[in-house]
């Protein structure tokens, strides 16, 4: 029998051992008798003569080797069958560890996919992007935080640059994708033959577009991503091979990129990958900023040498690809542009920048969070330890050794600890989950990898470990150092206990009082944040404001059409009955922005810029202070006239009346030099954002003196009707006029919301631990409390015996509590101050000291605490002194 | 003549006990009798410790058992050396017995000595 049937035939084994054991002790019996001794005699002597039976049973059991795994299993039976001795115990010991343990795994999740994982593609350690040092300052038309350079510039850097082994160019984009009459918006990629190859991308079908393919014609083929593919092709090997209508141009659908691969930035998956095409005007703009360029680092180069050769590059490649114009001033901030490369090989992110210091932070509280439980559950096991103490003794009285106590508590604690990582292993799931959809925003898919993977599952189960041995083997060396006889003897004997018993009890949950009046400070900091924010009046109205965004490019009308359609289109969105008011503009609030240089009265400066409609100040309640709205006269030929912000005034007019004054634009590419005439003042609205302090200077000017026009065009539709319905109204009216209009509806309130995710997540998530961990140090008091009431139950009784009152029993007790509390908020409120601080960058309208919230989050942590303890103490003042003096 | 008997030294059981299995199958009782017997009563075998040994052979492969009936009819569990356990007694005689010159050696040389 090998030692794993030993191990399961462990019944048969004991059959055996006493069947052979009682064969000797017959047969030495026998022996006995014939030597002459009596039945009874002989037996005994037998017996004797054998030695303790039980003892050599288990040192042949030892001898098998199986020995170590029994007494484990007989652990672990015996830790099973204590903890269901006491449920609630157990219950709250697991439920704290779970959620401990899940919060902490869901935002480590979290922090993962966004941050510290590498991009799914060979060798990402090489991987560099090339930016410009520092950014493009506001130069030109930025497409979107991460886009960073032009495309003349990424042909400039194909051409000279030496250090890098390959380089690529990519840029993000929305596609429209037809099917029959039906567009619809995909998630696309514009990439360089060269972007597949040196990412080690291997195709799951197909190819992929390679060097070959490297010359920007259009209407070439197109790669899916693996997910477009099962989604929209069923998996098909068919796919390939087949057409696909992309913003008109028929593709072939050439390749299927594997499962893994989403792209290069994290948290936006894209459905399908094309070439650049030349027919794209953006390929020959020199203002126009939209390219990612990546590239690895030659086998033995480093960093800083493909940095100082692209440094050295960077007036070529800039004297060739100057934009023209520009005013002589913005163009010298294209001439200091310095090229420079960095480590590229976790992708870029937006997400990353927006939440990394929250997830950090997150992290931290989630940390602490678990911290509290876990002493929390020390809390617990020293409480249960101690009143387990005879039992403890009997058993070292018994001839248990030290060592097995210990493995035996340690076993019920690791129970505990694998109880609660499993349990935090399925919560870690759901949290995470829902922390995705809290950050999901509406039109924006956020796509994380969010997979349990093998950094999640160790992360975890370290967590849980160090759990166990930090809350585990504390209370078991403590109660198995003691020794038997005193502890028998003291027992809960004792009139009195003495202070220094549960001194580290008392540490520990000064400790967790401290540490949850930190987490409530923090989360009162974030919750009045974020009440700040959406307490911020933005100048203009924010309910019942519908966007409208609509897209007349497929109806191929000639370029001096454009106008005439649009003032048609708009006073068709007039006539829908629930639409109060509605007007057009070239800026949604929040989102993008446009700045010119301009010059006023001799002072030169900037200012934004923004071209609306008549009866826009009207439909978004923007007062105006003086002057008059822009009205139909106001056309492409009459002469330019601007309504400007009271910002604007303040910062080039001063107190002078700015009725009549000049504005004078520098040029851009598009937007000649123009003077507008001042004709009106606006209240001041926010422009970019809603914690802009002081908005930045804005002028207003006709649309219909938009010099750069297209085939778009937003509507601002206000409407005390549900939106859902003035949407359905609108798309009609529109669709009505022309089926082919592509049209995009958006609710400017949520959209600020949108804006304001960031904050509503540190919000609710803070609250939502802050008050968990004040839960969690609530349990820990009220255990101490009912602990120390336990142990002074004849004390208690021999006071009411001599005629203390209920009330002296209780005050005796919130005295102690009060003591607790006392330390415990000092240390909260130092800790508070000494920390918050990191946490200022994401607060709005307070400080990270604010008294207001400080004083709050005690007194409320106060309060719970106080009635935490008086249930305890109100028990203990109940006690009948009689039955409490007879007790044990 | 308690005086006389002695414990056997640490770790020369395992040694005896091969060494009487060799003589052919043979149950714990019987192990027992017989090193008594053979010493001349000199070694005092703790019976009890008799058989977490014999488990320890036997899950060292050393010895194999089997249940047959015994003399008096009843079913006993009789050990029988194996292959390995025979080249595992050779080995340990042949250590015991340099062991025991030797440390024979090194008395009489001190004897020698101290005359």
């Amino acid at each position: 029998m090998n030692w794993w049937s030993r191990l399961l035939g462990k019944r048969q084994m004991e059959d055996e051992l006493r069947t052979e054991l009682e064969f000797h002790l017959e047969r030495q019996g026998w022996d006995n008798v014939r030597a002459g001794m009596s039945e009874e005699e002989a037996r005994l002597a037998a017996r004797v003569k054998f030695g303790g039976l039980e003892q050599v049973k288990e040192d042949c059991r030892d001898a098998r080797g199986t020995g170590w795994v029994e007494s484990t299993v007989r652990d672990i039976r015996f830790a099973i069958r204590t903890l269901r001795k006491s449920p609630l115990f157990t219950a709250i010991a697991i439920l704290t560890l779970g959620l401990g343990i899940g919060a902490n795994a869901a935002i480590f999740q979290l922090l993962d996919a966004v941050r510290l994982r590498s991009l799914p593609v060979a060798n990402p350690q090489t991987l560099v992007a090339v930016q410009i040092n520092g950014g493009n300052r506001g130069f030109g038309i930025s497409r979107g935080n991460l886009a960073l350079l032009t495309y003349p510039l990424w042909e400039q850097i194909r051409l000279h640059q030496r250090s890098l082994s390959d380089v690529f160019a990519w840029a993000s984009a929305d596609f429209g994708l037809s099917r029959g009459s039906q567009v619809r918006q995909v998630r696309g990629l514009w990439v360089s033959g060269k972007m597949f190859p040196t990412l080690g991308v291997i195709p799951a079908k197909g190819r992929l577009i390679n060097a070959q393919d490297d010359h920007p014609n259009c209407g070439q083929g197109v790669v899916l991503s693996y997910g477009f593919w099962r989604s929209e092709f069923g998996g098909q090997d068919s796919a390939i091979g087949s057409k696909l209508l992309i913003e008109d141009h028929p593709l072939e659908v050439i390749g299927v990129t594997p499962p893994g691969f989403f792209g290069l930035e994290v948290g936006r998956n894209f459905d399908v990958a094309v070439q650049f095409c030349s027919e794209d005007d953006r390929l020959t703009r020199r203002d126009l900023f939209w390219l990612n360029v990546m590239g690895r680092l030659k086998p033995h180069g480093t960093l800083r040498q493909a940095s100082a050769e692209l440094d050295s590059l960077s007036p070529g490649v800039v004297d060739a690809t100057m934009p023209e114009g520009y005013s002589s001033s913005a163009l010298d901030t294209y001439r200091n542009f310095r090229l420079a490369v960095l480590p590229a090989g976790n992708g870029v992110s937006s997400l990353r920048e927006t939440y990394d210091t929250s997830l950090g932070l997150l992290l931290g509280i989630t940390g602490l969070v678990l911290l509290m439980a876990c002493a929390n559950l020390a809390n617990l096991m020293l409480a249960r330890a101690s009143t387990r103490q005879r039992e403890m003794a009997l058993r070292l009285a018994l001839g248990a050794s030290r060592w097995r106590l210990i493995r035996q508590l340690l076993s019920e604690s690791l129970l505990l600890a694998w109880g609660g990582a499993v349990l935090g292993m399925a919560l870690a799931g759901v949290f995470s989950r829902s922390l995705v959809r809290l950050l999901h925003r509406e039109g924006d898919l956020l796509d994380l990898q969010l997979s349990a993977d093998w950094r999640v599952l160790a992360f975890t189960g370290v967590v849980a470990v160090l759990t166990c041995v930090v809350f585990g083997l504390a209370p078991a060396f403590r109660s198995s150092r003691m020794e038997p006889g005193v502890a028998l003897k003291s027992g809960s004997r004792g009139m009195t206990a003495g202070p220094e018993r549960f001194s580290f009890q008392r540490l520990l949950v000064i400790s967790q009082i401290a540490v949850s009046l930190l987490l409530l400070v923090g989360a009162l900091l974030f919750v009045r944040s974020f009440w700040n924010l959406m307490a911020v009046d933005p100048g203009f109205r924010k309910d019942g404001i519908l966007i409208a965004f609509l897209d007349i490019g497929r109806l191929h009308l000639p370029q001096e059409r454009f106008e005439p359609f649009k003032r048609d289109l708009l006073k068709q969105v007039r006539s829908v009955p629930q639409v109060e008011s509605a007007a057009t503009a070239t800026h949604v609030p929040f989102d993008g922005s446009w700045t010119s240089g301009v010059s006023v009265e001799g002072s030169e400066g900037s200012s934004k810029f923004t071209w609306v409609s008549p009866a826009y100040f009207e439909t978004m309640q923007i007062p105006l202070i003086v002057g008059r709205d822009f009205n139909d006269r106001d056309t492409a030929a009459s002469p330019r006239v601007a309504i400007v912000s009271e910002s604007f005034v303040r910062t080039f007019l001063g107190r002078t009346n700015p009725i009549g004054k000049v504005i004078r634009t520098a040029p851009e590419p598009n937007f000649p030099a123009a003077v507008y005439e001042i004709v009106g003042i606006a209240k001041d609205t926010k422009y970019a954002d809603l914690r802009e302090g002081t908005p930045p200077p804005e002028s207003y000017a006709p649309e219909s003196q938009y010099p750069a026009g297209g085939p778009w065009m937003a509507v601002f539709i206000r409407s005390s009707s549900p939106l859902a319905a003035v949407t359905e109204a609108v798309r009609e009216r529109v669709a009505g006029v022309n089926s082919n209009i592509a049209m995009e509806f958006h609710v400017l309130q949520k959209q600020i919301e949108d804006g304001l995710l960031r904050e509503r997540m540190m919000a609710l998530l803070s609250a939502f631990f802050g008050a968990l961990a004040a839960l969690l140090a609530m349990i820990g008091l009220y255990g101490v409390i009912s602990y120390v009431v336990a142990m002074r139950r004849n004390e208690i009784g021999i006071r009411r015996a001599l005629g203390a009152s209920p009330g002296n029993v209780v005050g005796m007790i919130l005295r102690q509590t009060l003591v607790l509390l006392a330390l415990g908020v000092a240390g909260g409120v130092t800790l508070s101050l000494a920390t918050t601080r990191g946490a200022s960058s994401l607060l709005f309208g307070l400080q990270a000291n604010d008294p207001l919230t400080l004083a709050g989050a005690s007194a409320f942590l106060i309060a719970v605490a106080l009635i935490a303890s008086f249930l305890p103490a109100h028990r203990a003042s109940r006690v009948d002194p009689m039955e409490a003096l007879r007790y044990d | 003549m308690d005086s006389q008997k002695s414990d056997i030294p640490q770790g020369t059981l395992d040694l005896l006990i091969l060494k009487v299995a060799a003589l052919g199958p043979i149950h714990g009782y019987a192990i027992a009798q017989r090193l008594q017997q053979i010493s001349r009563d000199v070694l005092q075998v703790q019976q009890g410790s008799l058989y977490p040994a014999l488990h320890r052979l036997e899950n060292k492969k050393f010895l194999a058992a089997e249940w047959k009936l015994s003399e008096t009819g009843r079913e006993a569990k009789f050990y029988q050396l194996t292959a390995k356990g025979r080249r595992q007694l050779d080995s340990e005689t042949k250590s015991w017995n340099r062991l025991t010159e030797a440390i024979g050696l090194v008395l009489e040389l001190s004897q020698g000595d101290a005359s």
